[in-house]
């Protein structure tokens, strides 16, 4: 591996590991929590010498602890739901490749009629049926995302199946379960790696539309998405709620992206070598 | 003067040298064979002639083209050179067409941008140099896109494009390496012929090739000129031992010492074996019909044939690859038949494969150690970890490397060294069969001798018998007891080797053989045997297969498909096969 010579990974890396870790730590170590009001300190600007580092909201909450709230909630629902489509797209996509046939035949048409569903429209009818749930925004991202992650890997297990190293395995008589594990699935990690770092933006960017539509997370809970909602409110008192939270989407998103097109780098240079 | 003069070039990537003071120069008109093994620096040489290297690419030196140097001069000048002066040949024309334009626009672009032609005086100077180079038709596959023609034919249509400005030099680089012999010897025959007009810088690793159609040679390794003179006076007392070593290692056909027939008791057997594939509307493509032979222990069998004859359809059939439509095979007294998932676990072991690439037949993601113990997990489950690693290691050393390659990805392999852990794979086991497919075919000379001397040394010692898909004769004549000639799916002779290449009794065979350019320059290479190519197997000839192409052919030949007779040891498929004399 040289994925610590590839500037675009390391950097934006090492960025996204601080802004986690910076998430991760900050509540604690600050004096104020997320939820208590202070009707005497609405809307102060940010300052480094007092005690609001990123300014207060509307109902006096300090910012930069709910920002960093914002950022766990929304780097949570993005890898959980990256996971979530990663181990069902991966597996699915590998029998359905592997097996092929009328098996794929059929588990690719389900793949389409999911495709075929209308997204938002989905959302809404869940948020309807279960009422709003946080884990809800798992299941409906994670139930889009593996749709993608499916179809890429049973294009790539189909033209690894045809490989030589495959039907030499297949000669000696090495198992279908030990070629999947040993044989195909390797080969299959360089391209599932970089589409993992390339969804998790993704599963951002939805998280974030549907808490902004007001779909999403809940108050007090907030998130990136519900963040930028409320600063776009107080956009002409207060541009800094707006600006921060906005900002640092846009820096995650695109260190994730950077991140995606360094690791594909790496993984080609493998292939090319 | 001369008309290319190359002095103290240099071609450095980062800090590795491919080209070091190189030098050499060629008159108006001369025949100039570059040769020398993969990673010599030829085709770097012929990129930095045309000024096609890479960005990356660092050049130092001089290279003078009739007086005038190329080496930084400006890209302007460089395009009126290119195309309109020093003509080029790759080897692989698809990559070199444009798949989206017709042909004849493409040659025509040349015309138009060198201002040679004019108005309606372009497509017919287009034409006319399809016309010259042999492609049959040329007014209506002036409108053909690169993919409705054969890899012959684009050959054909990439040199017409090299040659339509009339350049006063041709640069051809491995122009017939992908292609058949056959249609290697009519391209070659071409290249003779415009020979009179053109001087030629032929780059090829096929010593072959360069005996017959160059009056000098210049010997490459490792980016320096080790060697170079007269092409007779080389062959004849090479002036460095690298020359030495790429003569020795060039497959002769005409050589003496063949191996002698096998004794073994017979183990394998095949009988009537047919596979089709299908075909866009429901036709079936009949790749292979009715091929039968037995297979001795100890015995190389050939299969040779150009290349859609079924020769790779057949072996992958037999091993339960792709489905056999008919006939059957029987190993040690059993059926192989069924996919090979269901095949017994004796038949798995001792029938293994060796693949042409071995880059794409190793694992990427796997150690050599795991690529060759694998099959020992399947096979032999009651090894402990250490019995495993003295099996590997055995393995390789069979074929001639050490433990230090226990631990290195196919990627850290040589091409050579990769087929040899390929072999080492199939060999861990102690097969009894082992079917190579076209397995030197992509090595180096000098790596392609070795790996055959480890073949017969594991046959010398084990009794394996190897069945040898090959396209190249002198290499099959080299190793092989037996050859078997298929030509469209169908069986077209089978006989030992001694016989079969001293006389061939099926016309195709004789072309075959004929066709195979003799690394002795004092022979003169013959007139290409064979005019054409393979016809479409959706649409195989009536009556015998080969009758569109054989100089023999009769009327009966166009009816009725031909039965395969004895002649004292030999089979032959062949209506005339008693009465005409090939030797």
């Amino acid at each position: 591996m040289r994925v610590g010579k590839n500037h675009a990974v390391s950097v934006s890396g090492s960025i996204l590991l601080l802004v986690a870790a910076l998430a991760v730590v900050g509540p604690w170590i600050s004096p104020h929590d997320y939820v208590t009001t202070d009707f005497d300190r609405l809307m102060l600007p940010p300052s480094a010498d007092g005690a609001h580092l990123f300014g207060t909201d509307d109902l006096g909450r300090d910012l930069f602890v709910r920002t960093m709230l914002g950022i766990r909630v929304t780097l949570l629902v993005a890898v959980v739901a990256s996971l979530v489509s990663l181990v069902i797209g991966v597996a699915y996509g590998a029998i359905a490749g592997f097996v092929g046939g009328r098996i794929d035949a059929a588990m690719m048409r389900f793949v389409d009629t999911l495709y075929a569903l209308p997204f938002i429209f989905f959302v809404i009818l869940l948020m309807v049926a279960f009422e709003r749930n946080f884990l809800l925004i798992f299941v409906a991202i994670g139930a889009v995302n593996w749709l993608d992650m499916a179809r890429i890997v049973r294009g790539q297990t189909l033209s690894l199946r045809e490989r030589e190293f495959v039907e030499a395995a297949r000669l000696t008589g090495v198992s279908t379960g030990r070629i999947i594990l040993r044989h195909i699935a390797p080969n299959l990690m360089g391209i599932v790696i970089v589409y993992v770092t390339l969804t998790i933006p993704q599963a951002i960017l939805v998280e974030s539309f549907l808490s902004f539509l007001g779909l999403g997370v809940q108050e007090p809970q907030t998130s990136l998405g519900a963040l930028v909602d409320t600063g776009v409110n107080q956009m002409e008192g207060a541009a800094w709620a707006l600006l921060i939270p906005a900002g640092l989407l846009a820096a995650i998103l695109m260190c994730f992206n950077f991140l995606g097109d360094g690791l594909r780098d790496v993984f080609d240079a493998r292939q090319v070598e | 003067m001369s008309l290319l003069e190359i002095q103290d070039l240099s071609i450095k990537y980062g800090k590795t040298a491919v080209v070091e003071q190189l030098g050499f120069s060629m008159s108006c008109g001369e025949a100039v064979g570059l040769v020398g093994e993969s990673g010599s620096g030829k085709s770097q040489t012929a990129l930095a002639v045309m000024g096609l290297l890479p960005r990356q690419a660092h050049v130092s030196g001089s290279i003078r083209f009739a007086g005038t140097e190329l080496l930084g001069a400006p890209q302007q000048k460089l395009d009126q050179l290119r195309a309109r002066r020093i003509g080029i040949v790759f080897q692989d024309p698809m990559q070199a067409l444009n798949p989206y334009l017709r042909i004849g626009r493409q040659l025509r672009e040349i015309l138009v941008r060198h201002k040679l032609a004019k108005g309606g005086d372009i497509d017919r100077r287009v034409i006319e140099m399809l016309t010259r180079v042999g492609l049959a038709d040329a007014a209506r596959q002036f409108r053909a896109f690169p993919h409705q023609l054969s890899g012959g034919m684009r050959q054909r249509v990439m040199l017409a494009s090299a040659l339509i400005a009339e350049p006063e030099l041709l640069i051809a680089d491995e122009p017939t390496t992908a292609l058949d012999v056959t249609v290697q010897a009519q391209i070659l025959e071409l290249l003779e012929e415009i020979r009179d007009e053109t001087a030629l810088l032929l780059i090829t690793h096929d010593l072959g090739v360069v005996a017959g159609h160059c009056e000098r040679m210049v010997v490459l390794k490792s980016g320096r000129v080790v060697d170079a003179g007269a092409t007779t006076s080389l062959f004849a007392s090479p002036g460095h031992a690298h020359t030495r070593v790429l003569l020795d290692a060039a497959p002769r056909i005409d050589r003496q010492d063949i191996p002698p027939p096998a004794t073994g008791s017979s183990i394998l057997g095949v009988e009537g074996a047919s596979v089709s594939y299908e075909a866009f509307g429901h036709e079936r493509l009949r790749a292979v019909q009715g091929i039968s032979f037995s297979l001795r222990s100890g015995e190389t069998l050939a299969i040779v044939g150009e290349s859609g004859s079924g020769k790779t359809s057949f072996v992958r059939a037999m091993l339960g690859l792709i489905p056999m439509e008919a006939g059957r095979a029987v190993y040690a007294g059993a059926p192989l038949d069924g996919p090979v998932e269901r095949r017994a676990r004796n038949q798995r072991r001792d029938l293994q494969l060796v693949f042409q690439d071995p880059v794409s037949a190793l694992n990427p993601q796997m150690r050599v150690q795991r690529i060759i113990e694998e099959s020992l997990l399947v096979h032999e489950p009651q090894l402990s970890r250490g019995e495993r690693a003295v099996r590997v290691v055995e393995a390789l050393e069979q074929v001639g490397l050490d433990e230090g390659f226990l631990r290195r990805f196919p990627h850290e392999l040589s091409g050579g060294q990769a087929q040899r852990v390929a072999i080492a794979r199939a060999l861990v086991l102690g097969p009894r069969v082992l079917i190579c497919d076209e397995a030197v075919a992509a090595l180096d000379g000098s790596v392609r001798e070795r790996v055959l001397k480890l073949l017969q040394t594991v046959q010398e010692q084990t009794g394996l018998a190897i069945i040898f898909i090959s396209h190249d004769l002198a290499v099959v004549r080299s190793i092989s007891h037996r050859v078997l000639v298929m030509y469209m799916g169908r069986l077209v002779e089978l006989a030992d080797n001694a016989s079969l290449f001293s006389h061939p009794r099926h016309p195709y065979t004789r072309a075959l053989i004929d066709a195979v350019p003799v690394p002795n320059p004092v022979i003169a290479p013959k007139k290409a045997p064979l005019a054409g190519e393979v016809p479409s197997l959706l649409k195989p000839p009536t009556g015998c297969v080969f009758h569109t192409r054989c100089n023999y052919a009769q009327q009966e030949c166009q009816i009725r498909l031909p039965a395969t007779h004895d002649f004292d040891g030999t089979r032959v498929a062949c209506h005339r096969a008693d009465e005409i004399d090939l030797t």
